[in-house]
């Protein structure tokens, strides 16, 4: 099953070209979908309105240089790492969800449009794997209702239609994929490989053509906010927030003698504080 | 006026709902962000907005002391021990930052341990007194704390 790319055997039903017309089509919804949500939430509008208030709130200038610095973090950081999430916990099964999406879409996308490279149905079962093991874990753990309020998993609000279609997708793709490969039969047979089969379609379909109803969009638009976030930081408006200090330094300590005074002249760290436990109490 | 929620930072961690002493913070069932669901039972007590890792969580002072469009932002550092407050107000002219300690000793390591120290006598027990209570106020043979005592002095200024 691992090394069998799915895609290949059920070209005898359908072909390449509508399967690739599926994958445009798909990347078209997206386009739109994307468009849509911006315009209904007017969430580009709102971010440049930000930007100025960011921009009349700046100390100094941040250049172009230091700005594309500020891009690289943000794409080392919040992008690739997730390093926004102050949950350990959820912080990896984003990671996981994250690049087992990109594994998944990219061999999906390689294999219909006719690269025969062989990593590739392993990556796309890589892939689908761990969506599944990142999706569940959140859905059935992790997601704040269920730790808070103890949310039975049946529980479907619409907020969830990404991250459902997300796991669906993956799951209905992998049990396709193992009974077309454990000879159950083809997808023209109509019997269970054909049900799995379209499962993964619908569910395929949903999570592509709901991006104006779901959180698809924010993969597009949370790095723009991570580097608005980091280049206010930079300029010194930080969002009407105190700096960072250096306790150890002496202006800090000139400027603020309580520390030096209380906490000596060069403090230790004092520890995770209330972080040393997650916030579960509620 | 009450605390509010910035939605696109906040990630529903839930330290707000934990640390919250009226019990007002909760998570939107739907959007799974933290909001304030009884603002006019707010006090401004700003655990919630120091508790937030992300910042996400702000207060719209009174309008009698502070100014709409004023701004009154604060950062708690847990690992430096530290309280930093950033105070601007709404024409942009004053722009102040304060820090100070919150704690002078790691964070956990000056709790008495209680369950080694002996039990009370029973003398100690009927006392009017609590339990350990002239030691752990600091007033048995050592006498009353004071400035002195402490190596601290007066300084010129406002005191709170």
């Amino acid at each position: 099953m691992f090394n069998t790319n799915p895609f290949s055997e059920l070209a005898a039903l359908i072909s390449p070209e509508i399967m690739q017309g599926y994958i445009i089509l798909m990347a078209i919804l997206v386009f739109l979908g994307t468009v849509l949500d911006m315009m209904h939430k007017k969430s580009a509008k709102y971010f440049f309105q930000d930007s100025e208030k960011n921009a009349k709130n700046a100390k100094r200038t941040v250049g172009a240089g230091e700005k594309v610095g500020l891009a690289v973090a943000v794409v080392a950081n919040e992008v690739l790492t997730s390093g926004e999430f102050a949950n350990t916990k959820r912080r990896l099964s984003h990671l996981l969800t994250m690049y087992g999406f990109i594994l998944f879409v990219v061999a999906t996308a390689l294999m219909i449009f006719g690269n025969t490279a062989e990593i590739l149905p392993q990556l796309w079962h890589i892939g689908a794997i761990m969506l599944c093991l990142g999706g569940y874990w959140f859905w059935f753990s992790i997601r704040v209702d269920v730790s808070a309020e103890g949310a039975k998993w049946y529980k479907l609000v619409p907020a969830d239609i990404f991250i459902v279609s997300l796991f669906t997708t993956a799951t209905f793709g992998l049990i396709w994929s193992y009974l077309q490969s454990s000879g159950a039969g083809a997808v023209a047979d109509m019997g269970w490989t054909t049900l799995f089969f379209g499962l993964f379609i619908l569910s395929n379909t949903i999570l592509f053509a709901s991006v104006l109803w779901s959180k698809f969009a924010h993969m597009f638009f949370k790095p723009a906010a991570a580097l608005q976030k980091r280049v206010a930081h930079a300029d010194g408006g930080n969002l009407n927030l105190p700096g960072d200090f250096d306790l150890s330094s002496p202006e800090v300590q000139a400027k603020f003698p309580d520390i030096p005074q209380y906490m000596g002249k060069n403090p230790v760290n004092m520890g995770p504080g209330i972080r040393r436990e997650p916030p579960n109490h509620y | 006026m009450p605390t509010f929620v910035y939605m696109t930072r906040c990630d529903g961690c839930g330290q707000c709902v934990d640390i919250c002493p009226s019990d007002i913070m909760h998570i939107d069932k739907t959007l799974r962000r933290a909001y304030n669901i009884e603002p006019n039972m707010c006090w401004e007590c700003y655990s919630c907005v120091k508790a937030c890792p992300h910042h996400a969580i702000d207060v719209r002072g009174y309008a009698d002391f502070a100014p709409l469009g004023s701004s009154v932002r604060v950062h708690r550092d847990e690992e430096k021990g530290t309280i930093a407050w950033r105070i601007k107000f709404r024409n942009g002219q004053k722009d102040m930052e304060l820090l100070a300690p919150i704690t002078t000793k790691p964070w956990g390591t000056c709790i008495p341990q209680l369950a080694d120290v002996a039990a009370p006598a029973a003398a100690v027990v009927d006392s009017e007194l609590l339990f350990n209570e002239p030691k752990y106020v600091a007033m048995n043979d050592n006498a009353l704390p004071t400035l002195k005592s402490n190596k601290l002095s007066l300084k010129e200024g406002v005191y709170y």
